[in-house]
């Protein structure tokens, strides 16, 4: 490598599983926010039905987006955390 | 609009500003290194960095912009909130590891880590430098206008203000002293929006929302010809008529003063309502309300006219939840005020007229970006509300300032952690935006002239104490966000075109000061920057400069990761098609044209932001110059 890091990492043996997941992970999210793109650009009368609790879908959606990264981002610390102890303990 | 200025107010701003000046003179001793000046020597804690991030992130147009989107058009604003926080789920699952593994200091070394090129040294440091200084317009623009209810002073000097101690920050202490800046910052925004959030909700709702708020005059007229309006009170007399696009305007002369009216048409029946104006003179003089600014006939505004709890209308609601509230908003009615400018024989007038517009239309898109066709939206409209998501989405993991931080921690571990924290903590906020927004919007605090003072100024509604922390709060949000933009530049001028680039031969100390010398230029031009665009909100313009770095940084970086066929001559040729179409489509653009005076419709280029078509043609570009230039990786081995 021709730059090398402020700190030496070390030798990652988890990172090629680890970046498959977080395709994955991305692609599931982007699914889900591709789909409140679409809905404002083909049905956006849509936006305002109520939706759940006297919310409307806009509401509903776009706090749910923002949730979910957090959830999804806890999920994937949680199971790369695992593969780095795993593969990388041998 | 003419602020009371408060001892308070000015005390807390001095303790919050010496605070971050301390800090840069305790971190100074320490910055002695290149590593130490540009990452913290690489040893920042995982949470002291996710909050940091969160700290950097949240910048004026977070707090100033998006609050002031909100209050003035509703749910349109909130949309910049979902897709600010949806890009920061790109920087974890795609790019925050592999990039940390990647890079030193700056962004152009991770990009150029497999290939040591000229081509990308040179077009990813001119990169980061036009993002970076496209972020910074904003930035200074937002801390000008926060100075002006804050400290009295003019916008020019809150600019200069925060330029100025900017540069001392960054030119002393480098990333460790901007590092805890930030953190301190997020954790004082975070806090504090809380508890104005927690305001808002037990405030509740209320027709009226304060006992000094204008009762809007409201008369009846008839109208012959289509346009010459009379009335019968006695009281009034009709002096001029303008029309603004659809709107007409009609000037009554009541008590010896002059007022501008809107003209509301409804079951043949012709209202004239009340409207806020400002009269620009040939002489350059500024009426406000038919007076000088000094004495004060401009107010705040911003009302319900109708409040719906649970099926029936009441005056006031009393305190409500966060779901009850925004339930409530959407069931009920709100008064907006609209922008229109006209001339009035040799004054430009600009109106600001009520805008009674339904709770329901409120809380979903479509104020700005007009989406149904019932609302009259053209193929355009859709491409700005598609191009916006797509350069939220896709812009954050390209800010070259975010992407320093990751090399300011240990490990990738503490870099994907770290990014964690952030996305949990500017979540939690941009949710809170929506109520901040909404809560503006409602509690008659709007200052027509300027969106972006509206989260400070709702705070100012419920106290001065509240006032003066989230005022001093926010400039210090300034401070950070500008702190770290300008350590990412001198990245780029010393470290990747001087060092890197021209190959300068420079000691360790060397390298630190031509960074130094880097933050002042940048900082200088920043500060000149942020005085002339003062007045565009600073959400809408933060919305470009990720378009631009969606554009020409983001297709290289995950190229770089996940494509083996990537040259060095795609990514650099990507880079530069990223840069020059995204900048050209935004300098043709509508609010461009706008911006120097022309008409926005006469604009070549219909598009506000230019994302739908610049990010693709970067990728294209990248695409077919890497395929052409297969030759040039066959000599490299990758196998490191």
């Amino acid at each position: 490598m021709i730059h090398e890091p402020v700190v030496e990492t070390g030798i990652d043996k988890a990172a090629a599983a680890k970046a498959k997941f977080g395709v994955i992970m991305f692609v599931i999210y982007t699914l889900v926010y591709s789909g409140f793109v679409l809905i404002g650009l083909t049905k956006p009368e849509w936006m305002g039905l109520e939706f759940v609790g006297g919310q409307n879908l806009a509401i509903i959606y776009g706090f749910g987006l923002i949730v979910l990264a957090i959830v999804m981002g806890f999920i994937y610390n949680y199971y790369c955390t695992k593969m780095e102890d795993r593969m990388n303990k041998h | 609009m003419i602020y009371e200025v408060s001892n308070l107010a000015i005390i807390i701003f001095l303790f919050i500003v010496g605070l971050v000046l301390g800090l840069s003179f305790y971190f100074a001793r320490k910055t002695k290194s290149a590593s130490s000046y540009y990452a913290a020597g690489g040893n920042i804690h995982w949470a002291v960095n996710g909050i940091a991030f969160a700290g950097d992130y949240l910048s004026a147009a977070s707090f100033l912009g998006i609050c002031g989107m909100i209050a003035y058009s509703g749910y349109d604003g909130f949309l910049y909130s979902i897709g600010y926080l949806a890009g920061w789920v790109v920087a974890l699952f795609l790019v925050a590891e592999p990039l940390k593994k990647l890079g030193k200091y700056t962004f152009t070394d991770a990009l150029d880590s497999r290939f040591n090129s000229k081509y990308i040294k040179l077009a990813a440091s001119i990169s980061t430098l036009i993002v970076s200084v496209f972020y910074l317009i904003p930035q200074m623009v937002g801390a000008g206008d926060l100075v002006v209810p804050l400290l009295g002073l003019p916008h020019w000097i809150g600019v200069l203000i925060v330029g100025s101690i900017v540069i001392f920050i960054v030119a002393t202490a480098g990333m460790t002293s901007t590092t805890y800046v930030q953190f301190i910052k997020g954790a004082l925004l975070i806090i504090f929006s809380t508890v104005l959030t927690f305001y808002i909700l037990n405030n509740g709702f209320t027709l009226t929302p304060n006992e000094n708020y204008h009762k809007f005059d409201k008369v009846e007229a008839l109208v012959s010809n289509g346009t010459d309006f009379s009335i019968s009170d006695p009281d009034y007399l009709v002096k001029a008529t303008r029309q603004a696009g659809s709107k007409t305007f009609v000037k009554l002369e009541k008590g010896g003063n002059e007022y501008w009216y809107n003209v509301n048409k409804k079951d043949d029946k012709i209202t004239l309502e009340e409207a806020l104006y400002t009269t620009l003179k040939p002489n350059g003089e500024k009426l406000y309300n038919g007076a000088p600014k000094s004495e004060r006939k401009f107010y705040q505004v911003g009302h319900l006219s109708k409040i719906v709890v649970d099926g029936k209308e009441v005056a006031k609601s009393g305190p409500v939840g966060p779901f009850e509230f925004l339930r409530i908003v959407g069931n009920s009615e709100v008064v907006r005020f609209s922008k229109n400018t006209f001339q009035d024989g040799d004054d430009k007038v600009t109106v600001w007229n009520q805008n009674v517009t339904s709770g329901e239309k409120v809380m979903k898109p479509g104020l700005i970006y007009k989406l149904s066709k019932d609302a009259g939206a053209t193929f355009w409209d859709r491409m700005n509300f598609l191009s916006l998501m797509l350069a939220l989405f896709l812009g954050t993991s390209a800010l070259p300032h975010i992407l320093i931080r990751y090399y300011t921690v240990s490990s990738q571990r503490a870099a994907r952690k770290s990014t964690i924290v952030a996305i949990a903590a500017i979540g939690f906020f941009y949710i809170l935006t929506l109520y901040m927004g909404l809560g503006a919007m409602i509690n008659g605090v709007l200052d027509v002239e300027s969106s972006n003072m509206s989260g400070p100024l709702l705070a100012k509604s419920f106290g001065i104490g509240l006032f003066s922390i989230i005022s001093a709060i926010a400039f210090a949000t300034v401070l950070g966000t500008v702190s770290g933009l300008i350590v990412a530049s001198s990245g780029a001028i010393a470290h990747d075109f001087i060092d890197k680039y021209l190959q300068v031969e420079m000691t360790d100390r060397g390298k630190v000061k031509a960074g130094k010398i880097a933050a002042v230029c940048v900082g200088v031009f920043a500060i000149i920057l942020g005085i002339l665009f003062k007045g565009m909100n600073v959400s809408f313009l933060v919305g470009l400069a990720f378009a631009v770095a969606a554009s020409a940084n983001l297709p290289s970086i995950l190229f770089l990761l996940f494509w083996k066929k990537t040259t060095a001559k795609g990514i650099a040729s990507s880079i530069l098609v990223g840069i020059v179409s995204s900048i050209g489509i935004i300098l043709f653009s509508p609010t461009m044209y706008e911006k120097y005076g022309l008409i926005p419709k006469d604009a070549p280029i219909p598009l506000d932001n230019p994302g739908i078509i610049s990010i693709p043609l970067a990728v294209i570009t990248l695409v077919i110059v890497s395929l052409l230039t297969q030759k040039d990786n066959s000599t490299k081995d990758f196998s490191k």
